[in-house]
């Protein structure tokens, strides 16, 4: 069984700031790590794997240094990596995104199953995966939390939709997104890291895809155009009040008469 | 030594020192969690509950209790393990847990001063944001910072940086007669006299009532990785422990743990711990400025853990993968008491060089006695916790083979020059022990001590010394 697994690097804390004047996320001296969704990809992956055999691919769409989540999967037992990386791929949005990797997924070969996590925590948007399957049209089932059997020529699983579960039987070759814990992923191994030091990760630039057309790719190819990042307003207005309890209950019912949710 | 037993007249002078009846407890109003702590098997209600507020409060209640020779028993959180806040002989409970603000913080001085009833997560919480750091680090974050400096408590980072007692600058303290000292205060170097505070810190409530605290802060450590190292067996994975120390290379925490035990923390929690197919792991941190940096410190150990038969190195470098592996490890003592009836515990130190051997006896200990005992604990520092657990054993069963095992483990302890206690303290639970291994000498300046500071004998009573 040939397995995918797309993967990316976020900052390494929620707490990136925006730059006030060009509305950009201020990412110098950011460290980075691989999108927590994503573990739970890899890991569902490997768990597959034992079961059925045959390899895992990771691939990653970003700057050079995004190489690092390639290695942190391989260290975790992922196979093969590949890195899709060209300056003219940057600012992409989502759709020209998941073109980018489609067209990347294509020059790989073919896969039975291709995982991605849920969503992203710098993003969050929740769309790369679907639409990937999208462009390379194959099925797809997203928020996927259990994987129920795994068969030679499908697989059901569970989708959670929030107010109910959907199972879902599906035929490969097709794409799913995974929930958070739907296994708890495996902490990365020295060994593994060790071994793996020297493998090859395959480079994927503009000039090795089937569709070389600029206009498709990066911000050229990106119909969203970001107006402004800002961090949303918190209310962090506090009032400390003292008193008895029969006085803060009376105070606190005041209040809220006041504020007319009484 | 009799005591006055409170009546009507004494809640009512209570009541007007507080003036405030919300905070005075007494009689069917005293919830049954003040008449223990977190062991459970020492149980005494005390008459009145006191929830103080300031130290004047404190002071105030003091001189009632000495004038009128009333005993009084300080309590936190009551997460204590050795019954040290149970009122033996009933009178005033004094709740410190009002008392909970943070009063200061001394950037320039690296200081914070913070009123005893700050629960330790609270004080990490408020630090950290700071970019500062308060490096004792005892599993139970719900403890107060008073009960804390009351057992010298050490935790998982006691291997780099030490305990509670490391990191007490200064105390204000209530006398049993009443009277407000200071003892230490912000400075870094204390030459002047008898080192006070340190007498106080690990004290139990004995000698005076800590209404607030200087605590010495460190800057934060930008980085911190952990690596989860399964060994195929105890054995092996324990006697690694004395070679890592000896590698120079310092790690912040060296855990030790076992399979059961991590999957009753999985049960407990509800939630998969990041790897549980070994027999035996170590856990050890490392902190830093810098990936980098850390992964330098770390690849010596690395490879003296290979070399002594580590089945491999996992590596724990985000703060996901750090709260999956240290929530897990912080829920062990929860999760042992949730997978059996009923439990007690040892905590013993011994010199690190010693520390397989210990953990060797305590392992092996089962066989012999025939009752299930669960360990883990800082190897890294040489204190051990070691559960013996009840599971359906009959009562008496149960104190026999007990206490049988609690006997040899002491024993064992001594002949390896350990201590009674690493950081739980004596308490009321564990006095014979603590006599037993005792110099008869020691023991008489120690009560020489208490005498001073409390001739009436009415701070918590029965504690420490039989």
């Amino acid at each position: 069984m040939k397995i995918l697994v797309c993967i990316k690097q976020v900052p390494g804390t929620n707490k990136v700031e925006v730059d006030p004047v060009t509305g950009v996320l201020k990412r110098n001296g950011v460290e980075s790590k691989m999108n927590p969704y994503d573990l739970y990809a890899i890991e569902t992956a490997l768990r597959i794997k034992e079961k059925m055999g045959g390899s895992i691919t990771a691939v990653t769409m970003g700057p050079p240094q995004s190489a690092a989540v390639i290695r942190e999967a391989f260290s975790m037992g992922v196979d093969y990596g590949a890195l899709i990386s060209d300056r003219k791929f940057g600012g992409a949005d989502v759709l020209a995104t998941s073109y980018t990797i489609s067209q990347g997924i294509k020059l790989l070969g073919e896969f039975d199953l291709i995982l991605c996590g849920k969503q992203t925590t710098d993003g969050d948007t929740a769309q790369v995966g679907p639409e990937i399957s999208e462009y390379l049209n194959i099925p797809c089932v997203s928020n996927v939390s259990t994987i129920v059997e795994v068969q030679k020529d499908s697989m059901t699983v569970e989708m959670d939709m929030t107010t109910d579960v959907e199972v879902v039987k599906i035929k490969f070759p097709c794409l799913l997104s995974v929930d958070k814990d739907i296994f708890m992923p495996r902490l990365p191994s020295y060994i593994k890291k060790q071994a793996t030091k020297e493998r090859e990760i395959k480079v994927i630039t503009l000039n090795d895809l089937e569709d070389k057309d600029e206009k498709h790719y990066g911000l050229n190819g990106s119909p969203t155009q970001v107006e402004r990042i800002f961090p949303p307003d918190t209310n962090t207005h506090q009032e400390i009040w003292s008193g008895t309890s029969m006085e803060l209950a009376n105070q606190l019912y005041k209040k809220l008469r006041e504020l007319k949710f009484v | 030594m009799s005591y006055k037993r409170l009546d009507k007249e004494d809640i009512n002078d209570i009541k007007s020192i507080i003036n405030d009846p919300e905070r005075v407890l007494y009689g069917s109003e005293i919830s049954e969690d003040y008449s223990h702590d977190e062991l459970g098997d020492i149980e005494s209600y005390p008459d009145v509950v006191v929830k103080v507020a300031s130290t004047e409060e404190v002071s105030k209640i003091m001189k009632y209790a000495y004038d009128n020779n009333i005993p009084v028993t300080p309590r936190g959180s009551g997460t204590g393990l050795v019954g040290s806040s149970v009122p033996i002989e009933h009178g005033i409970m004094m709740d410190m847990t009002l008392m909970n603000r943070i009063l200061e913080l001394d950037e320039s001085n690296l200081i914070v001063t913070v009123e005893p009833g700050v629960l330790l997560m609270e004080l990490a919480a408020y630090v950290e944001e700071r970019d500062l750091f308060y490096p004792p680090d005892p599993g139970e974050k719900s403890a107060t910072i008073g009960g804390n400096i009351s057992t010298n408590a050490g935790g998982m980072r006691a291997v780099k940086y030490g305990v509670t007692r490391d990191y007490v600058r200064g105390l204000e303290v209530v006398l049993p007669d009443g009277r407000v000292v200071e003892f230490g205060g912000k400075v870094v170097k204390n030459s002047s006299g008898y080192a006070m505070k340190d007498l106080m810190v690990g004290s139990e409530g004995t000698l005076g009532i800590i209404t607030k605290a200087i605590l010495k802060l460190l800057p934060l450590p930008k980085k911190a990785i952990s690596l989860l190292i399964p060994f195929p067996s105890l054995e092996k994975a324990i006697g690694t422990v004395p070679l890592i120390i000896k590698s120079k290379s310092i790690p912040t925490a060296i855990e030790f743990m076992q399979r059961e035990v991590i999957m009753d923390a999985e049960k407990y929690l509800g939630k998969k711990f990041p790897d549980n197919s070994a027999d035996a792991y170590l856990l050890l941190k490392f902190d830093g400025n810098s990936t980098e940096e850390i992964e330098s410190a770390y690849d010596s150990v690395a490879k003296i853990c290979l070399e002594q038969g580590a089945i491999d190195i996992l590596i724990s470098d985000t703060t996901e993968r750090e709260e999956s592996i240290w929530k897990a490890r912080g829920a062990f003592l929860e999760a042992i008491k949730g997978s059996t009836t009923y439990m007690d515990e040892v905590d013993v130190v011994v010199p690190r060089s010693s520390v397989n051997e210990m953990v060797e006896y305590i392992h092996n200990l089962y066989k012999e006695i025939n009752i299930r005992i669960k360990s883990f604990g800082h190897a890294g520092d040489g204190n051990l916790h070691a559960y013996i657990l009840k599971d359906d054993l009959s009562d008496e069963e149960w104190e026999r083979r007990m206490k049988a095992a609690m006997d040899k483990i002491y024993a064992k302890a001594r002949e390896l020059n350990g201590q009674v206690s690493g950081e739980h303290g004596i308490g009321y639970a564990k006095k014979p022990y603590f006599m037993e291994a005792m110099d008869p000498a020691v023991v008489e300046i120690m009560k020489g001590i208490k005498r001073v500071f409390d001739p009436k004998n009415i701070l918590n009573p029965h504690k420490i010394w039989q």
